[in-house]
């Protein structure tokens, strides 16, 4: 039993990585009080997602998956085994993930550039602060 | 399936719609003043035209149908004058040929502002009026049952003081919850049997109700009539609805829209439910214990108003519930009172609204005590005040003791004294709270009064024309319209149907 | 040619948005004044295909189009469904008309950032109409991206405090992303699918898999963020209040709802109807989340004084109800929820846009600065917007009453009486907000406002007519789909209820 537990444990070890990445890109995003640490969040946050995409294709021996035409009539050339090769799909799929990422964090700087540039702060509560005191009209009852 | 046969017209559908068309006309016409009220009056004659042109059809049993388009999967919008529509839509229609030429006299003498908006709203009120008339199912009939209620608010909120806006508000609350109840009752009535027709004696046909349901299902069908219809403790809208002008109160708050409820009253009980479901469950005694405890409470609360439209207001309550406990009784006589009562009160009550708006034209007086010697000064109007009053009492010769006499039969039938006790109180209640003021109007002496006439004619002219139509149905109920016999057939209908 | 076109009809409309929006910086770059029109007239040839493929949809049924003819589940497949061809026609035809209303407020709001603006709102439909109408799991996600990373920008072109409000959005809006990744990560662990079809055929094998109820949790809850169902919504009132006019009245009637699609998609056609109704009470939880959003939502609209940011917070109850006939999971609730789609979208419009005209004409949209001036300066604005209103409360014959109409009936088919009052207690609380705005504009109260000076003679000022009549439009789409609802619901809605349900 114990041991089995262990093994759940140790055999997924990194997703278990991942899952601690994930948090502490959340808590990052959620509790930190400066944007430009939240955006730090918010990049570990994604890295987590892409690493547990690669984990989950990962395997202990894998190889790529390129038959190359030359090799296939070169007789001393050990062919690997099908079964080894790594899937390459969720590899792909995190490129574009990436790129996503790229593009996201950039658009969040643009814009962080631009509060700073209006509010002359980064932090969220002085920035509220700022925000609540030039509303011209004040919006509830 | 009905027991009335069915005939394919279009004539239900162009008596909704002909006061509509007018709308845009009347509004495109703001700025001529008389080119307006002409396409108000000639709307209302028209669709006068138009429903009595059904009635012939109606007398014979017969219900002029016309589906207009699918306006839910499975459910038409349509329109079916069946004989008790008919009935109500010559009621509506008729008052309003007298409303209009009132209210052009009372806008003007007032005079009033925003008369377009005013006369615009008006129309399209009688056209929901005319159009829950007629509606076929449930859906159509929640559909201009909403429309009224919301046509309805500019005429009350029209003078636009903060009384009135208050009276809008209150207005609003109350009828557009009682419009959720309805969708809900609907709703849940098409989820159990999966129509929504009405049909004389009841739509449930074979569905098998459990008794908790049955009864919630009426208490939610009651809540969405019950308050258009004034049953206590839903009717508190009403007084304050008078803050409207004076046509507004006799043609909506007596004649249209709480007419709408009772009518509505009639078809839940008569044509949803039906007599067999009513009495099985229970039902026609949560009915008339609310009814009668209304019609007391209600004639009670009326003695003590010193505003003369707030008095009009509570009796109109009380009166309402006469018909409601008609339908509870469910028998013939018990019906065919109720709906008599539907057409004659309203003679008689928009003579009693017209004569307050007359007063305060031509007087600027709205309490009762100032109403001194008025009968001097404005003969005409208080003999036809005078008219009214006996007939709401239930004395005859006027139509008032028909009606009653009906409700009465209809109690003995039942074998309930209780109602019957009911009637004989309400009834002296009646003429205690509206003889002091023929009293005080004729033989005592008033101030401030030197120089004075009567209203202008364009007001006097309605309220005679109203007053003596109360005294003809009295004397003969069949007279042109043969109210009597049609209401006879009706309730033959509803207890045969079921 | 012809023929070419209309073989590919299903994948012309991200395509053609797509080049429109690299087109507009390349031909706009000299000449801002091409923006506007490049926009327009690439939204117009959208909807024109979108109309064809609902007809096509309708006549010879659900199109597979193969992109790259690549088969699927290794290429990426377009479905033209009857649900997707209808939400795309929806989005695609409130958008023209918004864009139509647009030329002139953006040209006064954003002079300067005319061309990248248009590019943004098209690249954002392009997003949109990519996650509507892609078949594969992991596309979905890229056009959402899309779609988001272009709707920060048209958030943050507006008032001084919008770079905040997109921020927060950015924040929320990738927690979201990341979530429904994971989700499909873990669906693609146990499956080896990407496709949707394929996914739900390969699905019932590993079930049971703890994987599995990982991947709906997370990817639900993801679209919870997007479509803003509570309590996820926290970044909504904000980005619709202090966005550029325009891009709240595109982004209301369309952002929210293609999150909504996104989770009936998943929920309804890759999940399936037994296994989130049935076998887990996520559709219950839904539901009632959905309860609370219709509360809390009409009780905070009523709180606000600001018309953007109420009809804001009027757009999380509303959000509520589609919510909620996707958590009731029957047929009745789900047409009402579908309808609601359609309904919302118009009605949001209109609203945003007779806010729009509010604020181009009088400056400002602040209710309780309102008077019967108003009314007077403009009539037609007012008359939209009181359809408009009515059609919120749920009035007949109005659309808003009848896709009220198919939830309650949903709500009696699962016996939840529940939903059915808290459906009537939000039509009240509309009523509520909505009768305080009209109050004001047609009546003059006879006790004059302290500090408000008289206007007694008021000139009729209604905005032009490329503003009034996407308005009025809109408007009078309410009337018409409220009329024609069995058309709609018997023509195309019944076609989109997932087997099983």
């Amino acid at each position: 039993m114990l041991k089995s537990t262990l093994d759940f444990i140790l055999g997924h070890y990194a997703y278990w990585f991942t899952f601690i990445l994930l948090v502490i890109g959340l808590y990052g995003m959620m509790m930190k009080k400066n944007l430009v640490q939240k955006l730090i969040g918010m990049t570990i946050f994604q890295v987590s997602v892409i690493i547990f995409y690669i984990a989950g294709a990962s395997k202990w021996g894998g190889t790529v998956p390129v038959i190359e035409e030359s090799l296939l009539h070169a007789a001393h050339v050990q062919l690997p085994d099908p079964a080894h090769y790594i899937n390459p799909l969720p590899h792909t799929l995190m490129l574009t993930a990436i790129v996503v990422g790229v593009a996201t964090t950039g658009v969040a700087f643009a814009l962080v550039i631009s509060i700073y540039k209006r509010y002359k702060t980064l932090n969220e509560d002085a920035l509220l602060k700022k925000m609540r005191e030039d509303k011209n009209d004040d919006l509830t009852d | 399936m009905n027991s009335a046969e069915t005939y394919t017209s279009i004539i239900p559908l162009l008596a909704v719609l002909v006061s509509l068309i007018a709308v845009p006309l009347i509004l495109l016409s703001s700025k001529f003043k008389n080119l307006r009220e002409s396409w108000t009056i000639l709307a209302a004659l028209i669709k006068f035209g138009l429903v009595l042109s059904l009635l012939p059809g109606a007398l014979a049993g017969k219900a002029a149908q016309c589906s207009v388009l699918e306006i839910f999967p499975g459910i038409d919008l349509s329109l079916r004058a069946d004989p008790f529509g008919v009935f109500f839509a010559l009621i509506a229609s008729g008052l309003w040929i007298f409303t209009s030429f009132y209210s052009i006299g009372y806008v003007r003498g007032a005079p009033e502002k925003k008369q377009t908006r005013y006369f615009a709203s008006f129309a399209v009120c009688l056209s929901a009026t005319i159009g829950i008339a007629f509606s076929a199912n449930l859906i159509s009939f929640i559909i201009f049952y909403e429309i009224l209620t919301i046509a309805t608010y500019p005429l009350v909120i029209h003078k636009e003081t903060k009384k009135a806006i208050d009276a809008g508000r209150k207005y609003l609350i109350y009828t557009l919850t009682a419009g959720l109840f309805l969708i809900a009752a609907a709703a849940w009535t098409y989820q159990i049997t999966g129509t929504l027709d009405f049909k004389a004696g009841g739509l449930f046909g074979s569905a098998v109700l459990d008794p908790r349901d049955a009864v919630m299902l009426f208490l939610l069908f009651l809540g969405g009539v019950g308050v258009k219809a004034g049953i206590m403790p839903l009717h508190s809208w009403l007084p304050s609805a008078m803050a409207a002008p004076t046509p507004v109160s006799a043609l909506l708050h007596a004649v249209a829209v709480v007419k709408s409820g009772v009518f509505a009253v009639i078809r839940v009980v008569g044509f949803v439910f039906g007599p067999t479901m009513m009495a099985k469950f229970g039902l026609d005694t949560i009915l008339m214990t609310l009814a009668g405890i209304t019609i007391i409470v209600a004639s009670l609360i009326a003695l003590r108003q010193d505003n003369l439209k707030k008095r009009l207001a509570y009796s109109t309550v009380g009166h309402l519930s006469y018909i409601v406990l008609g339908a509870a009784l469910l028998t013939a006589e018990g019906f065919t009172g109720g709906m008599l009562h539907i057409a004659f009160h309203a003679t008689m009550k928009i003579t009693l609204f017209f004569v307050a708006g007359a007063i305060y034209i031509n007087l600027h007086r709205e309490n009762i005590s100032q109403l001194n010697g008025i009968g001097r000064v404005m003969p005409w109007t208080m003999g036809a005040f005078t008219i009214g009053a006996i007939g709401l009492a239930g004395i005859p010769p006027i139509n008032g003791f028909v009606s009653k006499w009906y409700l009465g039969l209809g109690a003995v039938q039942a074998d309930n004294l209780i109602p019957l006790g009911i009637l004989v109180l309400s009834g002296l209640l009646n003429a205690a709270y509206f003889f002091p003021i023929v009293y005080i109007a004729f033989f005592k002496k008033g101030e401030g009064l030197e120089g004075k006439g009567e209203a202008p004619l364009l007001m006097v002219v309605p309220i005679v024309i109203t007053a003596t139509l109360s005294l003809l149905f009295g004397i003969y109920p069949d007279l042109f319209f043969k109210f009597y016999q049609l209401a006879v057939n009706i309730s033959a209908a509803i207890l045969g149907g079921g | 040619m012809m023929t070419l076109l209309i073989d590919n009809s299903p994948v012309l409309i991200p395509l053609i948005f797509l080049a429109t929006a690299l087109l507009i910086p390349v031909v706009a770059a000299k000449r801002k004044t091409l923006a506007w029109p490049l926009a327009f007239w690439a939204t117009i040839a959208v909807v024109a295909v979108s109309i064809f493929n609902v007809r096509r949809v309708i006549c010879d049924g659900p199109v597979h189009y193969r992109l790259g003819n690549w088969a699927p589940p290794i290429g990426i497949e377009y479905v033209l469904d009857h649900l997707s061809a209808f939400v795309i026609l929806v989005i695609n035809s409130v958008a023209l008309l918004v864009l139509l209303h647009a030329k002139k407020v953006v040209a006064r709001e954003l002079p300067h950032k005319r061309v990248p603006y248009y590019a943004a709102v098209i690249l954002m439909l392009c997003g949109f109409n990519g996650i509507v109408i892609t078949g594969d799991l992991f596309n979905l996600y890229v056009f959402l991206e899309i779609s988001a990373l272009s709707l920060y920008g048209l958030i943050a072109a507006g008032e001084k405090q919008s770079p905040v409000a997109a921020f927060r959005y950015l924040i929320m809006g990738t927690i979201a992303a990341s979530f429904y990744l994971l989700g499909v990560g873990f669906l693609y662990m146990e499956t080896g699918s990407l496709n949707m079809a394929d996914v739900k055929a390969i699905l019932p094998t590993v079930i049971d898999q703890p994987a599995i109820l990982v991947a709906l949790v997370l990817m639900v809850l993801g679209m919870g963020i997007k479509m803003a169902l509570f309590p996820m919504h926290g970044w909504l009132p904000d980005a619709y209040t202090y966005a550029p006019t325009t891009s709240s009245a595109i982004i209301a009637p369309t952002g929210t709802k293609v999150g909504a699609y996104v989770m009936l998609r998943v929920m309804f056609f890759v999940f399936g109807v037994n296994f989130v109704s049935k076998t887990l009470p996520l559709t219950q939880i839904i539901s009632w989340l959905s309860a609370i959003a219709i509360i809390y939502g009409s009780v905070l609209a009523i709180a606000q004084k600001e018309m953007k940011r109420m009809l804001a917070y009027s757009s999380v109850a509303q959000i509520g109800y589609i919510g909620l006939g996707i958590g009731l999971a029957n047929p009745m609730a789900l047409i009402g929820a579908l309808f609601h789609v359609l309904n919302h979208a118009f009605m949001k419009a209109c609203l945003f846009l007779v806010a729009g005209n509010f604020r181009y004409k009088l400056g400002h949209s602040n209710v309780s600065r309102l008077t019967d001036a108003v009314r007077k300066k403009m009539p037609w604005t007012m008359a939209a917007f009181t359809v408009a209103a009515l059609s919120m409360v749920g009035l007949p014959p109005l659309s808003g009453f009848f896709s009220k109409l198919f939830l309650i009936l949903g709500a009696y088919e699962n016996s939840a009486w529940y939903f059915i009052v808290i459906i009537f207690i939000s039509s009240l609380l509309n009523a509520v907000y909505f009768f305080r705005i009209l109050e004001k504009v047609y009546m003059r109260p006879r006790i004059p406002v302290p500090g408000q000076e008289e206007e007694t003679d008021v000139k009729r000022d209604e905005v032009s007519a490329s503003m009034l009549l996407p308005t009025l439009i809109l408007a009078a789409g309410l009337i018409i789909f409220g009329i024609l609802n069995a058309f709609i619901v018997k023509g195309i809605i019944n076609f989109m209820i997932p087997a099983g349900m």
